[in-house]
């Protein structure tokens, strides 16, 4: 159990009437990379924002580090400190520099003085390759910029986990390599990663397992090689098809 | 009997003035520290809090600022209060104002995309954080403009006070007039000083309005 960043049992979660995601059973080992993909409205996107409960559960169980999510008391602000997320759209705050975007978080929950915040700061960016952006406003900076901005951003609170939902999906094509090459960087210093995307190429040279998501289930999943290679449902077969 | 209109009555009316500032100064800042807690309310996750919000807006906003000036001035005497123009009139005011104040905040708050909440809470912000340092201060660009717009009806409001005999700015008026019945000139005077005070604000509202909708466009 002490091996597992996530443990997902049997959960599952309605909008309304639509059944979002259909008894999810996942365990997600200690530095492990995942990637997810699936046809739009699969529940893939929903099912990463479970874990850090952005998203709510009906039923179910979630272990994030041994705690479990919906125990209650501060349990969701405690996996929410180790847990890293980057959106489709950024979601920078635009009212503040990328160096403020990057220290706020650390300073007011994990209660860290400003100049240790900064040093901190800088290095993830330092990482992110963009240094001499941290005094600029987001609007200022390119799509893959800021995207690289949420990335060290999501750092900087030194997650354990990290949560990539879509990140590419919004970027112009001549950007979506810089990202890439950010997340191939982190995947390689061992970070446990949780990828929504549909960058295949990127799954390949990652994920130590690929996962196929369809009307709210995991409907197959196996290591890169085997489920590019030799996919067993028709359903991943025709997606693949379409990828092609 | 009649006198005539005689620069004493302009004194009378400009110095009358300052109460109107008074008062409008009272029920914004007022109105301000309610408008908040309303449009918190208005936009929090519990159930209660949003339906108490939303009956508070819909009854003031609903009813004639005339009424409300009556109900809390007569309203006094009912819980045991000696009956002072001045605190109805701030009472009354600073409801209003309230309601309206946290009806447009609230719309700038929804106005702010969801996923700025979403990167909040990710990063694991308290409610406090989230509100204090990402939230409001965007919401509060929206919000700029139609609140000094508004800032504006709350003076002319403010005039109403004079039925309840608060001697502002037109209660003055009607002071001087009942002297001198020169209605023409000295509710004349009177309008000028109304306009003295609200024309300045409504340029900086327009001009607010533009400078954010270049931000905006930028």
């Amino acid at each position: 159990m002490t091996d597992s960043a996530i443990i997902m049992r049997a959960v599952n979660k309605f909008y309304g009437d639509f059944h979002a995601l259909v008894d999810i059973d996942l365990t997600v080992g200690r530095g492990e990379r995942i990637v997810i993909c699936g046809p739009s409205g699969s529940g893939k996107s929903t099912l990463i924002r479970t874990i850090n409960q952005l998203e709510e559960i009906r039923s179910g169980t979630i272990l994030v580090d041994g705690v479990e999510l919906t125990a209650g008391g501060d349990n969701v602000a405690k996996v929410r400190q180790d847990v890293g997320m980057v959106f489709q759209s950024f979601n920078l705050f635009p009212h503040m520099t990328v160096l403020e975007n990057c220290t706020l978080a650390p300073m007011k929950t994990r209660k860290i003085p400003r100049a240790e915040a900064e040093a901190t700061a800088r290095h993830y960016l330092e990482r992110v390759k963009i240094p001499e952006q941290a005094e600029k406003y987001p609007a200022q900076l390119s799509g893959g910029q800021q995207q690289r901005v949420a990335i060290a951003r999501a750092l900087c609170m030194k997650p354990r986990i990290m949560l990539f939902d879509e990140p590419t999906s919004a970027l112009d094509p001549e950007m979506v390599k810089e990202v890439l090459d950010t997340m191939i960087d982190l995947a390689q210093e061992g970070m446990t990663m949780i990828c929504v995307t549909h960058e295949m190429e990127f799954a390949r040279a990652v994920a130590d397992r690929v996962i196929f998501m369809d009307k709210g289930l995991i409907v197959e999943e196996n290591a890169p090689e085997a489920f590019f290679n030799s996919p067993k449902n028709e359903r991943l077969k025709n997606f693949l098809g379409q990828l092609a | 009997m009649i006198r005539e209109f005689s620069s004493a009555d302009i004194l009378f009316i400009v110095t009358a003035a300052r109460w109107t500032l008074i008062l409008s100064a009272i029920a914004f800042f007022g109105g301000a520290i309610g408008g908040l807690l309303i449009a918190l309310s208005r936009s929090s996750h519990s159930v209660l809090l949003r339906r108490l919000a939303a009956w508070f807006i819909q009854v003031f906003q609903g009813t004639p600022l005339l009424m409300q000036l009556f109900l809390v001035y007569f309203g006094l005497s009912v819980v045991g209060l000696p009956i002072d123009p001045l605190l109805a009139a701030a009472v009354a005011l600073t409801l209003h104002a309230s309601a309206y104040l946290g009806e447009i905040w609230r719309g700038a708050i929804e106005a702010v995309p969801s996923g700025q909440t979403e990167a909040a809470k990710a990063l694991s912000l308290s409610y406090r954080d989230r509100m204090q340092h990402v939230i409001l201060p965007q919401a509060m660009r929206v919000a700029t403009a139609p609140t000094v717009g508004f800032l504006v009806q709350l003076i002319k409001g403010t005039s109403l006070a004079s039925i309840i005999g608060f001697t502002e700015l037109t209660r003055a008026g009607q002071i001087v007039n009942n002297a001198t019945f020169k209605p023409f000139l000295v509710f004349g005077t009177v309008a000028i000083l109304y306009f003295a005070l609200c024309w300045p604000l409504s340029l900086l509202a327009r001009h607010m309005e533009t400078r954010m909708r270049r931000a905006i466009t930028r």
